[in-house]
């Protein structure tokens, strides 16, 4: 007696799964790229008149200069970029040690300026160099004196220590050399 | 006794995935519901910069973008970078107005919170950023962000 054989067996669906899957990730990379992070920066406002210029004291202000082969001098020396936290900090937290460096938190300023013809991709580097030197400073004051980390702190300690760390970055109108 | 099968020994351990083809579609569905579909084309591109010092925008509705970058279409629109406001091309001039008008859009109670995010590519030029940030100084819109990838600048 033939047994009728077993009807077709079904497809295999279990590779739908996989598909599944690699759509999912596919979406949750591509989402992922969307531009909602980035540098905060608070633009200076324009004055009426031209008393943008304030004298300060040389030594107070770090000197930042970027050409538009994208090359960094720092107080008149040639930088590597990974070399401009550390040098950035020094300033911030010299309290008058050195004769170069700035007298104190309060007064310390960097001062930026770049060419016409610099990247915008070495421009951000230097920025965020910058920022992570003033973000530094500030987390290793919010453990020394609070003893927590600059997150979780209160909103008013958050206060105390960018007041004794605030950012000064001061852009001057980028030089002509490079543009193209 | 021939009802008796070896049948229970023969069957093998697959789950059944016929609910396979329902559960992808509910996935997708989800991910189209849930993530913002793009709204304006983008003619330029905007290869962004990467940065460690990242922050997260919290409320994206109350950011206005400005894309700077080479166009993506060459033959119409030439190599040198564009300001893309919207859905348009716009000169330096016009970030001004552009920004202006977005500003004035938001009830009078968030202006002050509203920021502008730059996204720009890689190899724009500081000299056409540099317009862009003045002329947002002229509009009072001093809130500022650089769009940009978060990763650790130090290893390139």
């Amino acid at each position: 007696m033939a047994r009728k054989k077993r009807s077709i067996p079904e497809i295999n669906a279990g590779s739908m799964a996989d598909i599944a899957f690699l759509l999912l990730v596919f979406f949750l990379v591509t989402t992922q790229m969307d531009s909602s992070k980035g540098i905060r920066v608070r633009l200076p406002p324009k004055l009426e008149l031209e008393q943008e210029r304030t004298i300060q004291h040389k030594r107070d202000v770090l000197e930042v200069l970027v050409n538009a082969n994208d090359q960094l001098l720092v107080e008149n020396k040639i930088t590597q970029i990974n070399e401009l936290t550390a040098i950035t900090k020094k300033h911030l937290t010299n309290e008058g040690v050195l004769p170069n460096f700035a007298s104190s938190s309060l007064k310390a300023i960097v001062s930026l300026q770049n060419d016409r013809g610099t990247h915008y991709n070495r421009y951000l580097q230097v920025y965020n160099e910058l920022k992570r030197a003033y973000n530094e400073v500030r987390e290793e004051y919010a453990q020394a004196r609070f003893g927590k980390a600059y997150s979780a702190l209160s909103a008013s300690d958050k206060k105390t220590v960018d007041d004794k760390y605030p950012i000064k970055i001061s852009e001057a109108e980028p030089t002509g050399f490079g543009e193209e | 006794m021939a009802k008796f099968r070896k049948n229970k020994g023969d069957r093998s351990l697959t789950i059944n995935t016929s609910s396979l083809p329902d559960i992808v579609f509910m996935l997708l569905f989800f991910f189209m519901v849930a993530t913002k579909m793009r709204d304006k084309e983008l003619m330029v591109k905007t290869s962004l910069p990467t940065a460690s010092e990242v922050e997260r925008v919290e409320k994206k509705s109350w950011v206005n973008y400005i894309l700077v970058g080479p166009p993506l279409n060459v033959e119409r629109d030439g190599t040198a970078p564009r300001i893309q406001l919207d859905d348009k091309y716009g000169s330096v001039e016009e970030v001004g107005e552009f920004i202006v008008l977005k500003i004035h859009e938001q009830p009078e109670a968030i202006r002050d919170y509203l920021t502008t995010a730059i996204k720009a590519d890689k190899t724009v030029r500081m000299g056409l950023i540099t317009d862009i940030k003045q002329e947002l100084r002229n509009a009072n819109a001093l809130k500022l962000l650089y769009s940009s990838l978060e990763g650790d600048v130090r290893d390139e």
